[in-house]
């Protein structure tokens, strides 16, 4: 049968001297989405925008997983949504598999949509009420007039199957249906047209914890058996560390690092990376009681009107440190190589690596420069009782 | 009913064989099946689970706010300093909620009254425990505790609402109103949630700071294992209406016995431990509270599930048989709810010694196998 699941074409991205075009599926360049903001109940005055995308550049080769974090408001949603060209960029260039989509309308828009698919985050809003699970899943097959109508129900069935629900559960309503199964059937929705990118968007906050794990196997077995691609956005740090290949870090519109998800985590090199790593907890006691949270001062500013220079400069504890620099309100920084494939936009994240800040925010035990404690195995506690936070005392009382 | 060994003084807070049943349409809910635990002053206290295990209904049993009539204490008692809160008429409880008792909620939009100013409510919650206060005496104590809580600009914010504060400050607003009459017991509930994480770090950090120095005891509530690692003493783990186990921070993290405590450990990538470590999900759903069964509630979903769990209900008993029981404090004993517990290897990896199959896997085997056998004699 045509239908298939993965039977979608793929170059083999492992192959030497392939031209580097041919393996980046997803490349962004400058995109920005601004959405307007007016005033009046008649004659509705223009009177701003907000910047909800600014400037927007990445490559997503094809088969990886890119993810986008940061907290509400910072663009990441939207990002994504522009992608799918669910809105009409401001500015800027989407190039789906060599084809920019960025102004691409009517059928060919609708021919492209078949090869993008969405992983919404509610999976009690995303899923039509009144409509079966068979009807929800083989809607887009439906849509994109793929199969006769016996191949698109077993079809279904199989896609049923393939993200662990009954394929006899065909003829039953959302309603009957539990977070995580819910979340299954937008998934097998998400894959019916068998799909090359996968953007999904906070795919598991909504459900419960021993719920979550269960979701990011699933995606990872079928990106395994499927050669997806996915742009995984998501709020929480270890979830987006879990599943990403690079991982690209936004504020207020901007991504302000890109790197490796392992070097991300190792070495921060953005100021409000360092902040975001600090504030994620991890379920550790031991490790906690060495790291040390960097504390943001306020909130994000609006963006409708960000801060002139860096935008994180109104919150940079970096910036304090160094004595408040004219260049970060003035210049507005570009993201930059730092080391292979560790992009940052900061002027001054030369000074993030190797500081206090950076290695108390990942747990690191901090090197002691005096003192000539030089055995490692003495290292952690001591060197954590010298910077000041001395791990919490364990329970010395006798038990017995 | 369950007993503990030491003197009565070291407690601010004993819930006994607390019951809290619900009626609904489909049944009747037992939401907290008869739990026991004991807070001591100054302690803080993470109570850990999933959405339905029962310990949002803990606290609103405790703070006397559960739904009426829905809601249904019964059985058990609760202490506060010396007062059985369940025994109280509704006046003098209301009496002891905010002045001794303060709640602070997941949602502080909902929890906020939109129409009033921030100085109408923090002023109310003053005045209302202390007709004798004066409005300028109220007002002050409003300003320090805005600033208390680190709201930039307090004396504007005192004339402001709830809606032209971000959710971080409002949280903040929740705090101040909470602290408002220097109380014994802070009950936070998911408060940090609806947040973003760096905003939650501010949060945290104050809950933190403001019970170090008014001495406060805080029970937090959440679901999230990574917040109660850094801010507790020490953690319960509830389960379908039950406390499956507790123990010391540090010894809940670093020798988890139940297998829902390791299924918890073993389900959430760790930001520093990356892909490296396979998530193991718990299989299955949460338990319908509708019904009562046998067993321990968690054997459908459990690795470690032996013949025994299936019929027979755990108790919370010490890991080490014998040993006298600390219900409080930094000495309190490491007790777990569960006949098959994990040993530290088993935690460590996440799933059971290889050799031994579970109870749930072995009826099932023995079904298909009765089915199969059925089936074959079929002409």
């Amino acid at each position: 049968m045509s239908l298939a699941l993965g039977g979608v074409a793929r170059p083999d991205s492992a192959t030497a001297g392939t031209p580097a075009d041919d393996r980046i599926l997803l490349s962004v360049s400058d995109l920005r989405m601004y959405f307007p903001v007016t005033q009046g109940l008649i004659f509705e005055r223009h009177i701003g925008d907000v910047h909800a995308v600014d400037d927007v550049s990445f490559d997503l080769p094809r088969g990886q997983t890119l993810g986008l974090v940061g907290e509400s408001g910072c663009g990441k949603s939207t990002t994504g949504r522009t992608i799918l060209r669910l809105y009409k960029p401001t500015a800027g260039r989407i190039v789906f598999d060599g084809v920019d989509i960025t102004r691409l309308g009517g059928e060919a828009l609708r021919r492209t949509r078949r090869r993008i698919q969405m992983i919404f985050q509610d999976p009690y809003a995303s899923l039509n009420p009144r409509m079966t699970v068979g009807g929800i899943v083989g809607e887009p097959l439906t849509v994109h007039g793929i199969g006769t109508k016996a191949e698109r129900r077993e079809r279904v069935a199989e896609l049923l199957d393939v993200v662990g629900l009954n394929p006899n559960f065909l003829n039953r309503y959302p309603h009957e249906f539990s977070g995580g199964q819910r979340q299954r059937i937008g998934v097998a929705r998400a894959l019916a047209v068998n799909p090359e990118l996968i953007v999904a968007d906070e795919p598991i906050s909504a459900l419960d914890v021993s719920i979550q794990a269960q979701i990011l196997n699933l995606l990872e077995r079928l990106q395994g058996e499927f050669s997806l691609t996915f742009l995984f956005i998501a709020h929480d740090l270890s979830v987006v560390r879990h599943v990403s290949d690079r991982i690209a870090v936004m504020y207020l519109g901007r991504i302000v690092e890109l790197a490796p998800s392992g070097d991300l985590y190792a070495h921060p090199l953005h100021p409000y990376s360092v902040a975001l790593l600090s504030a994620v907890p991890i379920p550790d006691p031991v490790v906690e009681s060495r790291r040390r949270r960097i504390i943001l001062k306020g909130d994000v500013p609006s963006p409708v009107n960000p801060p002139s220079g860096c935008r994180f400069h109104t919150r940079c504890w970096l910036r304090e440190r160094l004595g408040n620099p004219e260049r970060c309100t003035t210049e507005d920084p570009r993201l930059r190589t730092l080391a292979a494939g560790h992009e940052v936009a900061c002027h001054f994240a030369e000074e993030v690596d190797g500081s206090i800040e950076q290695r108390q925010a990942i747990g690191v035990p901090i090197p002691i420069a005096a003192g000539g404690i030089a055995s490692a195995g003495a290292a952690t506690p001591a060197a954590a009782a010298l910077a000041g936070q001395a791990p919490a005392v364990p329970p010395a009382a006798p038990q017995a | 009913m369950m007993t503990f060994d030491e003197p009565a003084a070291e407690r601010l807070l004993s819930v006994e064989d607390l019951s809290v049943e619900f009626s609904s349409s489909s049944g009747r809910v037992h939401a907290v099946n008869r739990i026991t635990f004991e807070l001591a002053p100054h302690e803080t206290l993470g109570i850990v689970g999933e959405s339905g295990c029962g310990k949002s209904v803990t606290s609103l049993a405790i703070m006397g706010l559960l739904p009426k009539p829905a809601g249904r204490i019964a059985g058990g008692q609760v202490i506060f300093d010396g007062t059985n809160l369940l025994t109280l008429k509704p006046d003098e409880m209301r009496d002891l909620r905010g002045r001794d008792l303060a709640m602070v909620f997941q949602d502080p939009m909902t929890s906020l009254n939109p129409v009033i100013t921030i100085e109408e409510q923090l002023v109310e919650v003053i005045r209302a425990h202390d007709s004798k206060v004066t409005k300028a005496a109220a007002h002050q104590r409003a300003l320090d505790l805005l600033e208390l809580v680190g709201i930039p600009n307090p004396k504007e914010r005192l004339r402001g609402y709830a809606h032209q504060l971000s959710g971080g400050m409002r949280q903040r607003v929740m705090i101040a109103i909470a602290l408002a009459l220097n109380p014994k017991l802070i009950i936070a509930d998911e408060p940090t949630t609806a947040l973003d994480v760096t905003i939650q770090a501010q949060i945290l950090e104050l809950i933190q700071r403001v019970a170090n120095e008014s001495g406060a005891a805080v029970m937090l509530i959440t679901h999230d294992l990574g917040v109660v690692a850094g801010m507790t003493q020490r953690i319960q783990v509830m389960y379908a209406g039950r406390i499956v186990e507790t123990a010391t921070t540090r010894e809940l993290f670093a020798h988890p016995r139940h297998p829902y405590t390791v299924g918890l450990l073993r389900s959430i990538p760790r930001l520093d431990l990356g892909d490296d470590r396979a998530l193991i999900p718990i299989d299955g759903l949460p338990p319908d509270m509708t019904r009562e069964r046998a067993g321990c509630p968690f054997a459908p979903r459990c690795a470690w599930a032996t013949e025994r769990c299936l019929v027979e209900d755990p108790e919370l008993v010490s890991v080490t048989a014998g040993q006298r029981t600390v219900s409080s404090g930094p000495g309190a004993t490491h007790r777990v709810a569960c006949w098959n517990p994990a040993t530290d290897d088993e935690a460590a990896q996440g799933v059971p010694a290889s050799g031994h199959v579970s109870a749930i896997t072995a009826a099932t085997d023995a079904r298909v196998a009765a089915a199969a056998a059925i089936l074959a004699d079929l002409p």
